[in-house]
């Protein structure tokens, strides 16, 4: 056992429990909390005890865990609440899982994103179940009048073996309540975990299957009026003025109204951001008359003048600008071209580049690009929102509560403690709902209307609102010596309006003359974080370049790696390297003998790619096959490396997901402008991979590991496009440089 | 408005509703069954499939006033209990990671199989193309059609 401090003195952890005393378990709704099981439900507990803010154990035993944290198909609501079952030591069947409110008094960084939440999590989620475990043997101590140190617990009992007793967790639970939480306390070796590393089904999966209302467009309460809002349809344009005459007389329509996401003195924080700030909101009782009274506006647009305002990064200012114009991909293409033809600000340097680039014996070049993406959540944004003069009650689809909840306090003027902001399930995030200007749109407007509403955006809003993952841009240079060394590797990354350079990420400190440059251009069009930022261009580009140096030296694509890390490992170059070398060469490894990589197919293609993001480690091969001339992706094989695997079948899935995901977005996906209009704005025009594009196969194996658990959300998803990539040149004979790649046309048409 | 007499889910229901309106909007906003879910508005995505008599059908695209006297079944009322082979298919294979697409994709599915209880791969593919899942739960998907079709047959 290891031995902790617990994250609470006595005095605070006290002060939590009394809070969450206070109404934390109160008024859990359908919306909220798993169904329990039939049998659950026969065996409901008499009454609940509750241990501390993570979990409270009915008289017979039954234990009810939050989960913290927002669940956007990661499926941290299952394994969040199995790493406390683990260390309380109860039976998986016992559990009841709830949603937890946001509570930053108990809770810390309920927040998705970063692939973050399991690794954040794991010390307060196992103290929370050695805790409670630790209390519960202390209360049978006392009972028992036995020293706590010989009794032992196993799925919900505890034993005293010398005198052969045995007593559930709900015969002392009433007892343990009222025990004050102990300052350190005991947590597993993983050696003896009994739930964690085992496959345990989604605790949402018969509310999914059955049609449940868990989501947050679909609540619905008395008296509730349904919002939409309409913004204007170019980047650099804004509201000038409108005539809704005819919208208002239309039926159900109770309001027409213009509105302003915020307070004319605000500064927006990094998650406020929107490019539209002046809206107007129609609102009434059912969709379908919204939806066709907002057809019925009547809009005059504007060009919006240069902009230049201050953002709140999480306490520092920061200049943001918003140039004026209507923009153009032709002109973005460009664009990116002249600025990868200029030098630009040095990221990193080692060695003596320029002078190896200028005696080496072979230089290859390569320019890659992707273009701007919507994140497409299947559940568009959406709130609910019921303010009244003193409380502001909000709900819905959000990866960022805590932040969301004082911007739309500052926007209804109210103190936090007067704004209750509640999760629900996601219909998808990919870091889409981090930014949540619908929340405190949804507050505004039932504050303007003085009802509770459901602010309803439609897909075509939702595609068209910005937010968007960057158009990004990476050229490379690598040299080879007479013996085929990689002796120089040079990279100028930028992008529109954000750069994806990872300047300290292999191959820095694999190669002895290194230079990582970056640029960003402005744009009035609105970015956000959009699953493995950054990564999710430059590993593919990254990967795919790394091929193509491999082939030129004569070198097997792994093996040409593995030297790579192995240099790395051994004598790496710089101090500032993110990556573990050994960890990376071993995903490399075990997906090379899983994929009996070497083997020769003369029908199969092979594509691989490896790469090191949110703390974890993904090797994939994918195979791809022709078939009527056309390339099929017909099997990927992957090796992870996350630390311990909490949920194993879970982590799988997330794995499959992120590899479909990952070909689909560098395949089919690119949001285009034309004179600052978004030239898709639904599914007929925006391809997202449908099934008969998906691998037919998908086999992911895990590195085992004692090592804590690092993310899996985003991961799997940058590495997939490199291996996509070099697999289409096996197939196709031709490289492929430009997302999404079935946009070339040459060999794809 | 109009007054429309329905059959959803076994249950007659009446309704007095603009004839336009969409069905999805009928089940969501009228009737309270939010299980059948909002995703494009335009049939492209097949996150609002419900069953037409025994067809699936985009119910965004399917104004009320053409129902007529077809029974109408949605999610909440492919089995009394949840148990429909292609629901437990979907438990024991896990599929979802959000879930927001899924019940779509049972209702696709379960009107598929009932057609075609055997179905090869490629006319699985063929059937289900219509169905977007953002999360990418494709082979699972395929994978737990293939288990109810085998517990169907049996």
């Amino acid at each position: 056992m290891t031995l902790v401090k617990t994250s609470y003195n006595r005095r605070s952890f006290l002060r939590t429990s009394a809070l969450a005393g206070g109404g934390l378990m109160i008024g859990f709704s359908w919306l909220a909390s798993c169904k329990p099981t039939p049998e659950q439900i026969v065996n409901m507990p008499n009454e609940w005890f509750e241990i501390n803010g993570y979990l409270k154990i009915g008289d017979n035993g039954m234990v009810t865990i939050m989960s913290p944290n927002p669940e956007i198909g990661q499926n941290v609501k299952t394994s969040m609440p199995m790493i406390v079952a683990e260390e309380l030591d109860i039976d998986w069947k016992d559990v009841i899982v709830e949603q937890a409110a946001l509570n930053t008094a108990i809770f810390k960084r309920q927040l998705a994103g970063g692939s973050q939440s399991i690794r954040h999590g794991w010390e307060a989620l196992r103290m929370a179940g050695a805790t409670g475990r630790h209390m519960l043997v202390a209360a049978a101590a006392e009972q028992w009048q036995v020293p706590a140190e010989e009794i032992t617990t196993d799925a919900g009992k505890l034993f005293h073996k010398a005198s052969d007793r045995t007593l559930g967790y709900g015969e002392v639970a009433s007892a343990a309540a009222k025990l004050t939480a102990p300052e350190e306390v005991s947590l597993k070796e993983v050696k003896d975990f009994k739930i964690i590393g085992t496959s345990r089904k989604n605790v949402d999966g018969n509310n999914i299957v059955t049609g449940k209302p868990l989501f947050g467009i679909d609540i619905q309460k008395e008296g509730m009026l349904i919002a939409m809002i309409a913004h204007p349809p170019a980047f650099g344009m804004k509201l000038k003025s409108f005539d809704a005459t005819e919208a208002k007389a239309m039926p159900g329509i109770t309001s027409v109204f213009e509105m302003k996401t915020f307070k004319e003195d605000y500064t927006m924080s990094a998650f406020d951001i929107t490019a539209f700030q002046d809206l107007i909101v129609v609102v009434g009782k059912t969709t379908w008359e919204v939806m066709n009274a907002k057809k019925a506006l009547k809009i005059e647009w504007e060009l919006t003048p240069d902009i230049k305002a201050k953002m709140d990064m999480f306490g520092n200012t920061m200049d943001i600008h918003f140039p004026a114009g209507l923009e153009n991909s032709t002109a973005h293409t460009n664009e990116m071209v002249h600025q990868s033809k200029i030098k630009q600000s040095v990221v990193r340097k080692d060695g003596n580049p320029d002078e190896s680039f200028k005696k080496a014996f072979k230089v290859i070049e390569r320019s890659y690009s992707c273009p701007f993406l919507a994140h497409n959540c299947m559940e568009p944004m959406n709130f609910f929102a019921d303010v009244t003069d003193d409380f502001a009650v909000l709900k819905g689809p959000i990866q960022t509560p805590e932040f969301m909840e004082k911007s739309v306090a500052a926007r209804l003027g109210l103190p936090l403690e007067k704004v209750d902001i509640q999760m629900t399930r996601m219909g998808g995030g990919f870091g889409r709902r981090l930014y949540g200007h619908y929340l405190t749109e949804a507050g505004a407007i039932s504050q303007q209307m003085k009802a509770p509403i459901k602010l309803v955006y439609t897909r075509e809003d939702d595609m068209t609102m910005g937010i968007y993952r960057p158009a990004y841009h990476a050229f490379y240079r690598a040299a080879l010596d007479e013996n085929n060394n990689l002796i120089a590797f040079h990279v100028r990354a930028g992008g529109i309006p954000e750069s994806p350079l990872e300047a300290n990420r292999f191959p820095a400190g694999a190669v002895s003359n290194y230079l990582a440059e970056e640029w960003t251009a402005d744009s009035n069009i609105t970015v956000g974080a959009f699953r493995a930022p950054r990564s999710n261009f430059i590993a593919g580009a990254e990967q795919s370049f790394l091929d193509e140096v491999a082939e030129l030296a004569g070198k097997d694509p792994i093996e040409f790696r593995l030297e790579l890390l192995k240099r790395a490992q051994e004598n790496p170059v710089g101090e500032k390297n993110d990556y573990d070398a050994e960890r990376y060469a071993g995903v490399l490894k075990l997906v090379r003998e899983k994929s009996d990589w070497g083997k020769e197919n003369a029908n199969i293609h092979r594509g691989v790619s490896a790469y090191f993001c949110h703390n974890s480690y993904v090797a994939q091969v994918l195979d791809m096959v022709v078939e009527n001339g056309q390339p099929v992706v017909q099997k990927v094989t992957a090796a992870i490396d996350c630390g311990i695997v909490v949920n194993p079948d879970a982590a799988r899935n997330l794995a499959e997901g992120g590899a479909i995901d990952g070909i689909g977005h560098a395949m089919y996906s690119a949001i285009s402008f034309k004179d600052g209009k978004p030239e898709q704005n639904n599914f007929d025009r925006y391809r997202l991979i449908r099934y008969s594009e998906a691998p037919k196969e998908i086999e992911t194996h895990f590195v085992k590991s004692d090592i804590d658990p690092t993310g899996l959300g985003e991961p799997p998803y940058p590495p997939i496009m490199g291996a996509l990539a070099n697999a289409l040149y096996k197939a196709t004979g031709q490289r492929y440089y430009h997302q999404p790649f079935i946009s070339e046309k040459q060999i794809l048409g | 408005m109009a007054q429309f007499n329905l059959n959803i889910n076994g249950t007659k229901q009446q309704i007095e509703v603009d004839p336009t309106t969409p069905m999805l909007w009928v089940l969501r906003d009228h009737f309270n069954l939010v299980g059948t879910k909002f995703g494009c508005g335009i049939a492209q995505c097949g996150a609002c499939t419900i069953h037409l008599g025994d067809n699936a059908v985009r119910s965004c695209q399917l104004p009320v006033s053409a129902v007529g006297e077809q029974s109408i079944t949605t999610i909440e009322g492919l089995s009394e209990n949840g148990d429909h082979p292609v629901q437990k298919a979907w438990l024991q294979e896990d599929v979802y990671q959000c879930g927001y697409c899924q019940a779509g994709q049972i209702m696709n599915a379960s009107a598929f199989l009932k057609s075609n209880p055997n179905p090869t791969d490629q006319e699985i593919e063929g059937a289900m193309n219509g169905n977007i899942c953002r999360c990418g739960t494709y082979t699972r998907i395929k994978k737990a059609i293939k288990t109810a079709a085998t517990s169907i047959n049996i």
